[in-house]
Parts: C-alpha cells; sequence; structure tokens
C-alpha cells in the first residue's frame, strides 16, 4: 500500500472484526522513528494462532489464519529496518506496533489520516476512536468519546458531522 | 478554522434532519462499498469519500445512505460498489474511481439509469 494510512484503516478494521469498543491509534514520529500502534479491547486471538497470524508462509500449521493484512504491515516495518510487534490476550485485546525508519526510502507517506479517521468513524458510528499524532513536541488528539459527549443522541455518522469531522481534521491534523 | 465549538451548531442542524428522515431510513437507496484489505490497496477510501460527498452535495442525505462492507469477493474487480435501488435489482459496479463514482450518482441514483459501461456485467 502507497500510505501508512492505508494500512493503518487496514489494520483497525481487525480490531473492528474482533468486536472491539474502543480503538486507540497512536503515531509517533520522535528520535529517528515513526511509531505506530493500534490497541483495541476486541476478543483477543488465542495463544496457539498468535504467532502464524503475521507470519503465514513461514509457518507450518495447516488451519493458519488466512489473510494479507498483518503480513503487509510487517513487511513494510521491517523493509525499513524498523520493527514489528503484535500482543494478545483472549478476552482482554490486541496491541498492533509497527516501527518505520523515518527517512528511510521503503517508508511510506503517512498519507491521509484524516481520510482513514473518517472511514472508520463512517463505518462503524458506535465504536469510539482514539487518535493520538506526537510529532516535533506536539500533540494531536481526536476522541470520539468528547465528539458524544456535545453530540448526545446525534450520532457520529450523520452526513452534516461527517462533513465536519473531515473538515477538522484536515485544519488541525498538518502532516 | 474548524473548532470543537461548531459541533453545537452542526448537531442542532443534524438533529432537525433526523426528523425529516421517512420511516428511520428504512427505504433509502444503498451504496454499499467493499472495504477489505485488497479493497483498501485498491483505492475505495477516496471511493467511499466520494460517496459520502456526492450523495451530501446533490442533498441527496435523506433518501440515500452509503454504508461499507468487508470482502465482496472479486479481488481484481475492486474498489467495487454496489447499489440496492428498493425494489429493484443489485446492481455492482467494479473498478470504480470517484470519478467514476460521481457519474453513477448522477446517471444511476438521480436519473434512474444504470451505467452499464461500469458495471460487473460489462468487465469480465
Ligand atoms: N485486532 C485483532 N483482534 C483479534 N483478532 C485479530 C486481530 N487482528 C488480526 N486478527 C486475527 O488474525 C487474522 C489475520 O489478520 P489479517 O489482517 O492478516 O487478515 P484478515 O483480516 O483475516 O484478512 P485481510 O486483512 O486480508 O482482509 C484475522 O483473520 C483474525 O483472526
Ligand atoms: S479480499 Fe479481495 S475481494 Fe475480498
Ligand atoms: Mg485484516
Amino acid at each position: 500500500m502507497k500510505e501508512l494510512s492505508l494500512h493503518i484503516l487496514d489494520i483497525a478494521e481487525n480490531s473492528l472484526a474482533a468486536g472491539a469498543s474502543l480503538v486507540e491509534i497512536s503515531l509517533t514520529e520522535e528520535a529517528g522513528a515513526l511509531t505506530v500502534t493500534v490497541r483495541d479491547n476486541g476478543r483477543g486471538i488465542p495463544p496457539d494462532i498468535l504467532p502464524a497470524v503475521a507470519d503465514p508462509f513461514t509457518t507450518t500449521r495447516t488451519t493458519r489464519p488466512v489473510g494479507l493484512g498483518l503480513p503487509f504491515w510487517k513487511m513494510a516495518a521491517e523493509q525499513t529496518g524498523g520493527r514489528f510487534s503484535i500482543e494478545s490476550a483472549v478476552g482482554v485485546g490486541t496491541c498492533v506496533t509497527a516501527v518505520f525508519v523515518s527517512g528511510h526510502i521503503d517508508t511510506p507517506p503517512i498519507g491521509d489520516m484524516p481520510g482513514t479517521l473518517v472511514t472508520l468513524v463512517q463505518g462503524h458510528p458506535r465504536v469510539d476512536f482514539l487518535y493520538t499524532h506526537r510529532a516535533g513536541g506536539v500533540d494531536f488528539t481526536l476522541d470520539t468519546r468528547t465528539l458524544r459527549d456535545t453530540l448526545e443522541d446525534v450520532p457520529l455518522d450523520s452526513p452534516d458531522v461527517l462533513a465536519w469531522l473531515s473538515d477538522f481534521l484536515r485544519e488541525n491534523l498538518r502532516i | 478554522m474548524k473548532t470543537l465549538a461548531e459541533l453545537n451548531a452542526i448537531r442542532d442542524r443534524a438533529r432537525a434532519q433526523m426528523g425529516a428522515l421517512r420511516d428511520g431510513g428504512e427505504n433509502n437507496t444503498r451504496l454499499v462499498v467493499g472495504m477489505a484489505t485488497c479493497g483498501i490497496a485498491a483505492g475505495a477510501r477516496p471511493v467511499l469519500a466520494a460517496c459520502l460527498e456526492e450523495v451530501q452535495r446533490r442533498g441527496l442525505s435523506n433518501r440515500v445512505t452509503v454504508t461499507q462492507t468487508g470482502c465482496i469477493g472479486v479481488c481484481r474487480l475492486e474498489p467495487i460498489v454496489e447499489v440496492f435501488v428498493p425494489g429493484e435489482e443489485k446492481v455492482t459496479y467494479v473498478n470504480m474511481t470517484p470519478e467514476k463514482v460521481s457519474q453513477v450518482v448522477a446517471e444511476h441514483i438521480v436519473n434512474g439509469r444504470v451505467k452499464m459501461e461500469y458495471t460487473i456485467g460489462a468487465n469480465q
């Protein structure tokens, strides 16, 4: 994929498929590295299949979980000299971490994070998302729980709310 | 500059629109965008954004609903948009782009003429 934000959308879709009610996405740019974590409180991955999800081609399991998302993400990080890890506990949740070496020729641009966040909220208006981006000592945070407090009974996926969210992110999240 | 404070006004406007929705959107036309890994890799995110924008821009929000789904099952034809008009057969549009979305909304949704050249039948 050409943008980190597209991978992030895909990895967050795993959290949603796992029934998460809260998905926390963070991007931290510091000390020559860009660290991306996607943490959820979904159903988790059983320990016997956890090693295989990121390495479907190197395991000999016959019942391997088939998927492209995690292997792509791992490969993207490792190609830059960075690293990848996944931690998970059944009934607790999953945390996927990918570290990219900043400025490496294979490190994709972050890309359209506003587009990714709007897509997530539109597709899963009842799930909460906490997005944190730290770069150059400056933090940007979007917490849908805060938006919900203001919106009261109006759903996050109302067309007017989504249009506002898109503009708000594009103006405030300059990356 | 957009601020969080504006959200109060947005809420009131959205609430008024919700009230205007007949039957809670039950009989709306639906645009469904496939958002699995290969859909995302092929460009489904801007296609979804185009669906939302076109519907909003043309004031169709009270009769057209945009939703997402997982794998529709034909990787090489992604991005895929399915159109469900109540009482009519489903139409599957393939290899979609934001430009094609605006034509499909104009022709199919507004004028009721299926945009044949973008359908799965014309692309297999
Ligand atoms: N956050 C998560 N919580 C629970 N299970 C997960 C999570 N992420 C991945 N998994 C498990 O690992 C499997 C592999 O994930 P991966 O993203 O690689 O592929 P996929 O989602 O199955 O398919 P694809 O991403 O290709 O559309 C998933 O099917 C799921 O069983
Ligand atoms: S994963 Fe490719 S069409 Fe569904
Ligand atoms: Mg996946």
